[in-house]
């Protein structure tokens, strides 16, 4: 944007010299209605080495050129002004548009380039440089560019030169050259030079290899084995990331779940809604930040967390004291129950909020991300959730290791008549774990609203993979859960590249399946007379 | 002066059941005698669960007819035996057979241990309640048990006559059409029994069949249990010592403690043991 | 002697039922003037004819989970891979009718494909689309269960894992390249074995063969309740363990109920496809699956009229509340689901049980109260 800004700046106070030369018949050549001639009246400009070029290359790329008659016009807010020198003028009729095609609009950019090139701007310069990397700059550019990457003194602009040259190169009828040119994209292993590489070591149709030069081909095959080799790694260590990513989405998830269902046997089927209440309790926190501190905005997450945790801790708590309670011990008619309790919060969301996904704005600080690898690019948001699935991992543990309340809570989980004859009163206890295990889902619900939709149905879319981390983890196990979610998270991103997403998913289920078929009990297994009871 | 018996009751200090346990391990031969003639052999399995070892290289041989009671203090390991024995837990090691060692049990299924003639009765009454009595004894009754065979299957004569033999001597004549979940305690024990009659096993593995009995009841079940004994193999676990003097009449009694056996003889030789005296006293007096 | 009184009334209401939904709907739709109050209307022939097919589901429900104990969370899977089987016949038979004129199914020529794929050949006959509607899910059924059961998961571990196969089969018939028409499923049905499925002679055939499929299930269902089979399915509902000791293998009992229930739904699905002319893998939702699960619960499970009942009632209601209160219709369900697990474990015939018991005081000492199975302990 600056950089254009710049240009038409430039354009503007260009020195107004008239004269007939190799610029202005260049500048001439765009009034025709010829395709081809107007082409090469763009490359002719681009080599005629006038300061007035490169105003006149970027009015014709932004569309402010205009044909008028045979007269070459730029438009300049309201006012017309002739291409050549400047001068104000009035056009006779409405101004066409310079005749273009694609021929021209390829000859353009690099002409443009060329000119950016030897520019006294760096950032100009700079731009131009990774523009040319990124084309393949046309064989006669390369004097040019050789030119200017000797005098080029920036070494981003230089090593982007460096590039553009060795593509360039690699099209030379010189051996040598295209030899020099594998060497030079081979020792800066970018992956993205792998699709310039690949044509050297192909055949053709009618089996020579398109390569004539064996040593070339040779440093071709050398450096492309290399690159497929970083790019694999880089893909793998992206997979692995995206997946530990999505393992502690899935975790946050699955926490709740792994409360209610692995520490009090209670399927809840509406735990996924507890998801999406948190999600929502975000949204509207969201909002009246928006409304009432829009100066704070940033600040909204800091306050949905507890809102989330306390809305659904309440909702839980409700949940288990007017339905579960009656149905302890009665897994089925608990799984229902529930989901018909999941049915009603669907419904009474949709009358709230309506049917159609919220949008909830993201904090500017976690926008934007981190580039690990080159093409694994892990934005903030999603690290801030694996550090906050951590967080919210060991506030459970904490909770249930070294709190009374979590005492008592596998008191009850062990030996629920023993509990209540020591005097804990398992009602209380019931109602605080569930409620502690939906608080839990609330702020999964939180986390999860900063990465995707929310909507009514956004629980519906984590009840089965929810289920799937704990029964894999092996219920009653907090460590088993939060290996049962990276494993998932890790092993279904790991197949998304080669099966497609839902196949991928498709297969995880299966594989799930095979799994507990080998262990019921999940990753980690309890054993002995607990299980049998 | 307590008695014995109630001191029996009483958990044995963890200190001197291991070192006898030790002591009996290691006299002890690996294989019991007189397997080959044996209906069950349980040749010296091992049941740990994450470590905990339940059962500690137990053996065991039951001979044909043989009424064989099994005594010992809680977590002695009784019913985890019935457990392997009748395939519900497989043992970390070690093996049990029936017939010599020519059927091997650890390696089937509860279903196929049952075909092969080993009944159990559990500790808590088990009936199917929502079945009436009569259709409690007609499941159990030997006959072939496939899916598609019950699918066809008809009541016979000779099937019928049997089912109505058992309800007379388990006395539920009467109640034949109620549904068995209406029973009182002591009617489904009995009904429970009759179960194991129907099966018509060689081995009858019964787990405190005498809990909540009334004293009459007790007395019926000992005679029941006495009078199969010959026709089948009968081993009883029981807590209630009066019980086991009443049936043991010169059979066997094994003392199991801390997974192991202490010790095995007639009632009075293992009243009267050393070793099982100080398990159940504590430091010898 | 009670109980048989009790199987012969059973037996005459449903007798009465089927005459009255066999002969005197199609009879009333037939010859009773429309202005007449008494006059059975197109679509309420049609919806009859779908609710009869949920109640074939249901029935294979409660089959599995009233008699069983194990509660399926993917019978909606197999009623749906019935339809799928039906539907592909369809989608055959109309060969060169579509929107395209092509030999393929419309939805082929959009993805580009240029010949039928393996799986789709044979379906233009449509005996052997009626016997796949029940072998695929049968074998589906046969194959999962025999993983699940022989590695003894039960309860609500079953429960969870087939809502996850739910889950992955909707994700599997959502794609394109499944080759099932993806999202839109199939549809704009034109012939069933030669006949216009406009016809409205079509849809009445239709609707009293699904009555008749229904009142034959009910009695192969019946039969298999009675039988010896059935009595030890009840028994592994109530105490596995025990019916294990006394000798019979659960796994295969449990295999071949649950293989049954998921034929007689794909029969269901077969049936319901051509009634209401589209197949898509909506009916594969997990909700779909659950929702069966309920027709069973109002209806009583553990009673073969129950689950059928409860299917037309729960369905009416549905119909009813959908047309005039939208909104209301996910809070009735969610009541529905609540208040049945709660108040009414034993559903509508256990009401009615109830309440004839209250009116005879002198009733026999059995009440008839059905024990809660103990389903579903892990």
């Amino acid at each position: 944007m600056l950089v254009r800004w710049l240009l038409v700046l430039c354009a503007v106070v260009m020195p107004t010299v008239v004269h007939a030369d190799a610029f202005s018949d260049a500048v001439g050549k765009l009034a025709s209605e010829d395709q081809d001639t107007v082409r090469s009246g763009v490359q002719e400009i681009a080599v005629s080495g006038d300061a007035r070029s490169l105003g006149v290359l970027h009015a014709l790329r932004d569309g402010k050129l205009k044909v008028d008659g045979s007269v070459v016009v730029q438009e300049d807010g309201s006012k017309w002004k002739r291409a050549v020198d400047g001068s104000v003028i009035t056009p006779s009729s409405k101004p066409r548009k310079v005749a273009s095609n694609n021929a021209v609009r390829r000859a353009m950019a690099p002409a443009i380039a060329r000119l950016e090139l030897t520019s006294k701007d760096v950032t100009l310069r700079r731009a131009a440089a990774e523009e040319l990397r990124r084309s393949t700059p046309p064989e006669e550019l390369a004097p040019v560019l050789r030119e200017a990457y000797k005098a080029e003194k920036d070494p981003q602009t230089k090593g982007s030169l460096e590039l553009a040259l060795a593509d360039v190169d690699l099209a030379s009828r010189d051996a040598a050259k295209r030899y020099e040119a594998v060497r030079i994209l081979g020792a800066r292993g970018d992956i993205a030079f792998k699709s310039k590489l690949e044509p050297l070591v192909e055949r053709d149709s009618d089996g020579s290899y398109r390569e004539p030069d064996g040593k070339v081909r040779e440093a071709a095959a050398e450096v492309l084995s290399s690159l497929r080799w970083k790019e694999l790694t880089n893909r793998i260590v992206g997979d692995i990331m995206y997946g530990l990513s999505l393992g502690s989405v899935l975790l946050l998830a699955a926490l709740g779940l792994a409360i209610t269902f692995g520490l009090m046997g209670v399927i809840n089927m509406a735990h996924g809604e507890i998801l999406m209440l948190g999600a929502y309790s975000s949204y509207v926190v969201q909002i009246l930040f928006q409304r009432h501190f829009p100066e704070h905005f940033d600040m909204y997450i800091f306050v949905a967390l507890p809102v989330a945790f306390v809305v659904c801790a309440l909702v839980g708590i409700a949940i288990e004291r007017t339905i579960l309670r009656f149905l302890y011990g009665r897994p089925l008619e608990t799984l229902l129950a529930t989901w018909g309790v999941s049915l009603a919060l669907i419904q009474t969301v949709r009358l709230l909020f309506g049917a159609q996904n919220v949008a909830v704005a993201a904090p500017s600080f976690l926008s934007g991300g981190w580039e690990m690898l080159e093409g694994v690019v892990l934005p903030y948001n999603r690290m801030v959730i694996v550090l906050f699935g951590a967080l919210v991992v060991a506030f459970v543990w904490m909770i249930l290791t070294r709190t009374r309340l979590g005492l008592e809570v596998r008191a009850v989980t062990q030996n629920r008549g023993m509990a209540a004859c020591m005097g804990i009163s398992t009602a209380r206890v019931d109602m605080y774990t569930f409620g502690i295990g939906s608080g839990v889902a609330g702020l999964g619900g939180v986390a999860l609203s900063q990465i995707g939709n929310v909507g009514p149905e956004l629980g519906q879319n984590y009840i089965v993979d929810s289920f799937m981390v704990v029964v894999l983890g092996g219920v009653g196990k907090l460590a088993g859960t939060v290996i049962g979610a990276f494993g998932l998270g890790i092993v279904n991103k790991l197949l998304e590249p080669v099966s497609g997403a839902v196949l991928g998913k498709i297969i995880v289920l299966g594989l799930i399946i095979l799994f507990i078929q080998k262990r019921p009990q999940g990753i980690f297994a309890l054993k002995g007379r607990a299980v049998e009871g | 002066m307590t008695s014995w018996k109630e001191r029996m009751k009483e958990e044995p200090t963890v200190a001197a059941v291991e070192a006898l346990a030790e002591s009996v391990n290691a006299e002890s031969p690996a294989t019991e005698p007189g397997w080959k003639s044996s209906i069950l052999f349980v040749d010296n399995i091992t049941v740990s669960f994450d470590g905990f070892k339940a059962i500690k290289n137990l053996s065991l041989t039951l001979q044909p007819g043989e009424l064989r009671c099994i005594i010992g203090p809680n977590g002695a390991g009784k019913t985890t035996m019935l457990d392997v024995i009748t395939g519900k837990t497989k043992p970390t090691e070690g093996k049990v057979y029936m017939h010599g060692q020519s059927v091997e049990l650890t390696a089937r299924s509860e279903y196929e241990i049952a075909r092969l003639g080993v009944g159990r009765k559990f500790q808590r009454p088990t009936v199917l309640p929502n079945h009436t009595v009569f259709e409690n004894l007609e499941l159990t009754l030997a006959a072939p048990k496939g899916v598609f065979t019950s699918l066809f299957h008809k009541l016979n004569g000779t099937e019928k006559d049997r089912i109505d033999h058992i309800l007379k001597t388990i006395g539920l004549k009467d109640e034949a059409t109620r549904d068995a979940g209406l029973l009182s305690h002591g009617q489904k024990q009995w009904l429970e029994i009759g179960m194991l009659l129907g099966q018509n096993p060689k081995v009858l593995l019964v787990d405190e069949p005498v809990a909540g009995m009334t004293h009459q009841e007790v007395e019926a079940t000992a005679a029941l249990l006495t009078g199969l004994a010959g026709d089948h193999t009968v081993v009883v676990i029981e807590h209630d010592m009066e019980f086991i003097r009443s049936i043991a009449r010169g059979q066997q009694v094994t003392v199991l403690a801390e997974g192991t056996v202490l010790a095995e003889g007639t009632f009075d030789q293992v009243q009267s043991d050393k070793k099982v005296i100080e398990v159940y006293l504590g430091e010898a007096a | 002697m009670l109980s048989k009184l009790k199987s012969e009334r059973e037996l005459q209401v449903v007798a009465g039922a089927f005459a009255l939904f066999g002969l005197i709907v199609p009879l009333l739709h037939l010859f009773v003037p429309e202005t007449s109050p008494l006059h059975v209307p197109d679509y309420l022939v049609q919806l009859l004819g779908k609710f009869a097919c949920f109640a074939m589901a249901a029935l294979a429900l409660d089959l599995i989970w009233g008699f069983t104990g194990v509660l399926s969370l993917g019978q909606g899977v197999f009623f749906a891979l019935g339809g799928y089987c039906m539907g592909m016949y369809l989608m055959r038979s109309m060969a060169g009718m579509g929107v395209y004129k092509s030999e393929l199914p419309d939805f082929m020529v959009f993805l580009d494909w240029k010949e039928l794929p393996w799986y789709w050949q044979g379906f233009d006959s449509f005996p052997f689309a009626l016997v796949m509607a029940m072998v695929v899910p049968g074998i589906l059924a046969f194959c999962f269960g025999f993983l699940a059961f022989r590695s003894r998961i039960r309860g609500v571990y079953f429960s969870i894992i087939t809502q996850a196969m739910t889950f992955a089969m909707m994700l599997l018939f959502f794609r394109n390249e499944t080759g099932f028409g993806g999202n839109n499923g199939l549809t704009d049905f034109k012939k069933l074995v030669g006949y216009s499925m406009q016809d409205d002679a079509t849809k009445l055939t239709l609707y009293v063969i699904s009555i008749v499929a229904l009142f034959g299930s009910y009695f192969i269902c019946r039969a298999l309740t009675r039988s010896k089979a059935g009595r030890v399915l009840k028994a592994i509902r109530d105490v596995e363990s025990k019916t294990m000791f006394c000798g019979y293998n659960t796994r295969d009992f449990k295999l071949f109920a649950w293989t049954f229930a998921a034929v007689l739904s794909g029969l269901a699905g077969a049936l319901y496809v051509p009634q209401v002319g589209i197949i898509n893998p909506s009916e594969m939702e997990p909700s779909a699956s659950i929702e069966m699960a309920i027709w069973v619960a109002v209806g009583g499970r553990g009673t073969l009229v129950g689950a059928m009942l409860g299917a037309g009632v729960v369905n009416g209601m549905k119909s009813w509340l959908t047309a005039s209160y939208p909104d209301a219709w996910l809070y009735a369900l969610a009541a529905l689901f609540v208040l049945v697990t709660l108040l009414l474990p034993d559903g509508l015939v256990g009401l009615i049980k109830r309440l004839a018991a209250m009116k005879r005081p002198k009733a026999p000492s059995n009440p008839g109260a059905i024990v809660a199975p103990e389903a579903g302990k892990a």
